[in-house]
């Protein structure tokens, strides 16, 4: 897991690094991913035990996977989808604005 | 502790997700967004200063939401800060409704900015009020995402570019801060603020715990726009329409930062030697990036967007210094310069309406036609380079007699160096746009969407709200004073949280 990680960071970064921002926002995926896997793994992997308390107890029986770490990711993901989707409908307006794809012809912001 | 005063802490963040709801349901009457925009803000800063009282009087307000207890609910924490923070909030929400009244054309509020107004207030108080790390992640989000479409409304040419820069930043700095938080989970297994902090001094791999520190600092200073993470700020703040750019000049880059204090003062505080001396040096830096960059504009909006980098700069060097004095330096500076930014930037609007134009080229001889805006931007102008009696100037005065006490020699000589270049900037807008004479034949006045009087009022209420400050600075230094105390002692905010006896009941679990 941490190789497949570290790769995605990698990923993410090297197309973020890319002039086109089609490969930007691409970079953005990779990288929101990246992050949640990143949780998943820090958090501890428990392999076959669901976190199932039986009917009385009030602790589950012996180690089981932490749900904590998965809610939150589930709550990740669907944040970094709305926010992926206005990215994706903001280059796609862009482009027609502007009319390129292409980060460095976007300077007239900036200096 | 009775249930009422309880229930205020969650106010803040009730009142404008209802009142953007109710923006909604009356999408087509613009006439009735108006007034829910100004009302529904009057009723925010009124429920703050309460909640500001409250919290003067009772120490930390905690409130655990749906009776969760902590830590494993979600907690709403007021302290001295976080309430300060948050009547901020209302003050430039209430400047900001009153000033789109005639300064947002029906155009943009056809896009929906209303409810996006709200909802960013929703946001920004979330973020102060959250004793939660995650939950402090959802609220940024639930900020980032109210911006980027207040960013883009309008949708110019500019504004798309701009906003790529802002939103590319905004969550490459969103994905950092989630990575650390999951790091810390790993390392903690607890996301509550408060526990994170007692079960941090436990842990014996400190070094991990710096890295996760780094990562804070850095997902914190992209959203501070501290030194080197800047670039976004003066790319896109000067694009979208003034009342816009006035409430996030006042509000977004200061999440950040309360961000910082909170985490550099209550979490990260095992190793203060290297953290904060590299605090120290970001700061310092970005002091001087932001007003040299200032120095080379000369555009109205672009010359105060690099102000706010430096300015921010200060700030964190209250942080950075880590005395007493210096964190109450660091909270006056987060007041002063909230309200005196805010209005600057809407006095540049009120130029646009008058003049048509945000370039200092284009400007001039608003001094023999509008004496009074001239007099109004002189007292923000005059405060933000620190001259007395305004409010900036004993702002700077905490900090810099805090960086002499702490023997920061360097800190202090930037410091001194950055307000007398603030005071060129100032004076540079001065000279352009109000002392010189009119450029023949480029001078437009730009039809307003509603009588300037509603432009007036906020620049006013600001203007006297920064005299006020100068003038009688007691009760504000008093309560940054008390707000100090509360981040630098930390074992209070973590009784008030988890209950006293906590500590000791973890301590003995692990014997």
């Amino acid at each position: 897991m941490a190789f497949v990680v570290g790769g995605l960071y990698a990923a993410a970064i090297y197309m973020m690094l890319r002039r086109s921002i089609v490969k930007l926002v691409i970079g953005l995926v990779l990288l929101s991913n990246a992050a949640n896997l990143l949780i998943f793994t820090a958090s501890g992997l428990t392999r076959g035990a669901p976190p199932l308390i039986n009917a009385g107890d009030v602790l589950p029986p012996g180690i089981s996977a932490d749900p904590l770490a998965q809610a939150l990711i589930l709550t990740a993901i669907v944040i970094g989808f709305g926010v992926l989707a206005f990215a994706v409908v903001l280059i796609h307006r862009a482009f027609e604005v502007v009319g390129v794809d292409d980060m460095d012809k976007m300077k007239d912001t900036d200096t | 502790m009775n249930v009422s005063v309880d229930v205020l802490v969650a106010l803040p963040i009730v009142l404008p997700l209802l009142a953007g709801a109710l923006s909604l349901v009356f999408w087509r009457s613009h006439a009735a967004q108006r007034m829910l925009g100004v009302f529904g803000s009057l009723g925010l800063l009124v429920v703050s200063v309460l909640l500001l009282f409250a919290t003067w009087d009772h120490g930390h307000l905690v409130m655990e939401m749906g009776d969760w207890p902590a830590p494993f609910g979600i907690v709403l924490v007021s302290d001295m800060l976080a309430a300060i923070m948050v009547v901020l909030t209302g003050i430039i929400g209430l400047a900001t409704a009153v000033y789109s009244l005639s300064g947002v054309s029906v155009r943009h509020e056809r896009y929906g900015y209303y409810p996006l107004f709200h909802l960013l207030l929703a946001g920004v108080n979330g973020a102060f009020l959250t004793g939660d790390i995650f939950n402090l992640y959802v609220w940024f989000e639930v900020m980032l995402v109210a911006s980027f479409a207040l960013l883009i409304l309008g949708g110019e040419r500019a504004q798309m570019e701009g906003a790529i820069k802002y939103v590319t930043l905004n969550l490459l700095s969103s994905a950092l801060f989630l990575s650390a938080i999951g790091l810390l989970y790993g390392l903690t297994g607890t996301l509550n603020m408060a526990d994170i902090a007692v079960k941090l001094a436990e842990v014996e791999d400190t070094g991990l715990v710096t890295v996760i520190a780094m990562l804070f600092m850095v997902a914190f200073g992209i959203k501070a726009a501290a030194f080197p993470f800047f670039f976004w700020l003066p790319a896109s703040y000067h694009t979208p329409k003034v009342a816009v750019s006035a409430l996030f000049a006042g509000l977004l880059t200061k999440v950040g930062v309360y961000a910082l204090f909170r985490v550099f003062t209550l979490i990260f505080n095992h190793d203060v030697g290297y953290t904060h001396e590299i605090l120290l040096w970001i700061a310092m830096l970005t002091m001087l990036t932001g007003v040299l960059g200032a120095a080379a504009q000369f555009e109205f909006r672009r010359i105060l967007s690099f102000h706010i980098v430096s300015q921010i700069g200060y700030m964190i060097l209250g942080l950075a210094l880590f005395t007493p004095l210096a964190i109450v330096g660091g909270v006056f500076y987060i007041m002063h310069h909230i309200i005196v930014k805010a209005n600057l930037f809407l006095i540049s609007g009120l130029t646009y309406q008058l003049k048509g134009s945000h370039e200092l080229k284009q400007l001039g001889g608003l001094y023999r036609s509008n004496p009074m805006l001239a007099v109004f931007f002189m007292v923000p102008a005059l405060s933000l380079a620190g001259l007395p009696p305004l409010s900036g100037f004993f702002a700077k005065f905490i900090i810099i007699r805090a960086g002499i006490e702490a023997e920061a020699w360097l800190a202090v000589a930037v410091a001194l160096v950055v307000g007398l270049l603030t005071l060129y900037s100032m004076v540079k807008i001065w000279n352009e746009v109000f002392w010189k004479a009119q450029p023949e034949g480029v001078a437009h006045a730009q039809p307003a969407s509603g009588p300037l009087i509603w432009m007036w009022l906020p620049i006013i209420g600001l203007a006297l709200m920064t005299v006020m400050i100068g003038l009688y600075g007691q009760p504000i230094f008093e309560m940054a004073e008390r707000s100090a105390e509360q981040l630098l002692d930390t074992s209070g905010y973590i009784e008030a949280v988890l209950g006293a006896g906590y500590v000791e009941a973890l301590q003995e679990s692990r014997r």
